[in-house]
């Protein structure tokens, strides 16, 4: 039997009285591209939160690469990338700064920092402080953050929001790159036509709760 | 905890303007209480101490405050809990950074308290000692309390809420000893506050380092 990137089973978690994700069940393989899709508000943000151990489920367990999500948290976060809405970054260090921040307590050599920065087409800008930066390359940066990383399953909330065609470029080879290397992805977006192309698997979320 | 520490001090490079700001508050608290006084040089001495540490006192509430505010401008704490790294390991990086930035503040004061209140001594080693465990015994419980606070929108008012009434002991002790180093101590009782100081630091540092977790995650 192929081993389990995600084995979650009904997942739960609310905000206040509303379910932002509600009874949540699925595997997911090694080595798959999973998109995740629903309209603003379903639960995708959220369900990539939990399974990257952001925040705790209310109901529900899951075993990420093999680790228990809630006893299992240090190991799946040695092993995990999340791409979140907010770009982790610190606005009064520069980008070389933020991601020496990022390597060193990943182990990274400083060697992978500069290259991190080539690929996302920000080493000119290295030594710029991040409040400098726009949107697209503040995502980009925060694309070489998880690069960084070297996750075994990333996850990518949002990739292509406010970058421009180059950019969309950069995620679909580095979507490309990952999976050559056998790591697991999970994308959640709205782009639905961009990312279905190259989907192992499709979640579609509505209200919190998964549909077919 | 040596990767976060010099995270904080990168961040506090960064900033450094805030720590001179931090000092001509704290100068100018001590130049205001000075005026209360008035020109009796004999009760300036008598209360040099207390003020140096009351000045110490408020202006760690700049500092402890603001603690936290590069972590939350971009989320960048929780991207922080998210690498494989103890939280732990990021408190007491943030604690001791916060420790020294406030001994190097109660360092710069000591001349100001010596030129306004008269208030020289040239035990400046034990001074020195009370400084750094005063000073260290304030930011462990202020770094857990700003985190506690970092979110809320009152932050400013809720720290010194929150910290005062849990550091008396810690401020008492500094108060006493620091009185007893300038005005002379002829029965060796500064020996025995500088062991309660050690003591609560022992508590405090300990104790926020367990809590600083559930403190911070989900």
């Amino acid at each position: 039997m192929q081993p389990l990137a995600i084995d979650a089973a009904h997942l739960a978690r609310r905000y206040g009285r509303r379910w932002a994700v509600a009874d949540v069940s699925f595997q997911l393989a090694r080595g798959a591209v999973m998109m995740v899709a629903g309209r603003n508000g379903s639960g995708k943000t959220t369900l990539l939160r939990i399974l990257s151990t952001a925040i705790r489920p209310d109901i529900g367990r899951a075993a990420v690469l093999g680790h228990d999500l809630i006893r299992g948290r240090e190991e799946i976060r040695r092993e995990t990338a999340l791409l979140a809405h907010y770009s982790y970054l610190y606005e009064s260090l520069t980008s070389r700064q933020n991601l020496e921040i990022v390597g060193r307590f990943c182990g990274a050599a400083p060697a992978e920092t500069t290259s991190a920065l080539e690929r996302v087409g920000l080493a000119e800008r290295a030594n710029d402080p991040v409040s400098t930066f726009s949107a697209g390359m503040r995502k980009r940066l925060s694309f070489a953050r998880v690069l960084l990383q070297k996750p075994v399953l990333a996850f990518l909330d949002e990739p292509f929001g406010q970058l421009d065609p180059q950019g969309f470029q950069l995620v679909e080879q580095v979507v490309a790159e990952l999976k050559r290397g056998g790591a697991t992805v999970v994308i959640a977006t709205h782009q639905v036509d961009r990312v279905a192309g190259f989907a192992d698997v499709h979640l579609n979320l509505e209200q919190g709760r998964m549909i077919a | 905890m040596i990767t976060a520490l010099r995270k904080e001090f990168l961040l506090q490079w960064r900033t450094r303007a805030q720590a001179v700001a931090v000092f001509v508050f704290g100068a100018t608290a001590l130049l205001l209480f000075s005026f209360a006084i008035g020109p009796n040089s004999a009760a300036l001495r008598q209360h040099a101490a207390g003020f140096l540490w009351l000045g110490l006192l408020l202006s760690s509430t700049l500092t402890l405050s603001e603690t936290f505010h590069a972590e939350m401008e971009n989320h960048a704490l929780e991207g922080l809990l998210l690498l494989p790294v103890s939280p732990r390991a990021l408190y007491y990086g943030k604690a001791v950074a916060n420790a020294i930035q406030l001994i190097a503040l109660g360092i710069a004061l000591v001349p100001v308290m010596v030129v306004l209140y008269d208030a020289g001594t040239t035990r400046l080693p034990t001074l020195l000692l009370i400084i750094v465990l005063g000073s260290a015994g304030i930011s462990a419980p202020g770094t857990l309390y700003s985190a506690m606070t970092s979110q809320a929108r009152a932050k400013q008012t809720l720290l010194p809420l929150l910290l005062f009434p849990l550091i008396v002991p810690v401020l008492l002790a500094s108060v006493k000893s620091t009185s007893l180093v300038i005005l002379g101590d002829p029965m060796s009782q500064a020996t025995s506050w500088l062991l309660l100081l050690l003591a609560f630091n022992g508590i405090y540092w300990s104790l926020c380092g367990l809590l600083f977790d559930r403190v911070v995650e989900d």
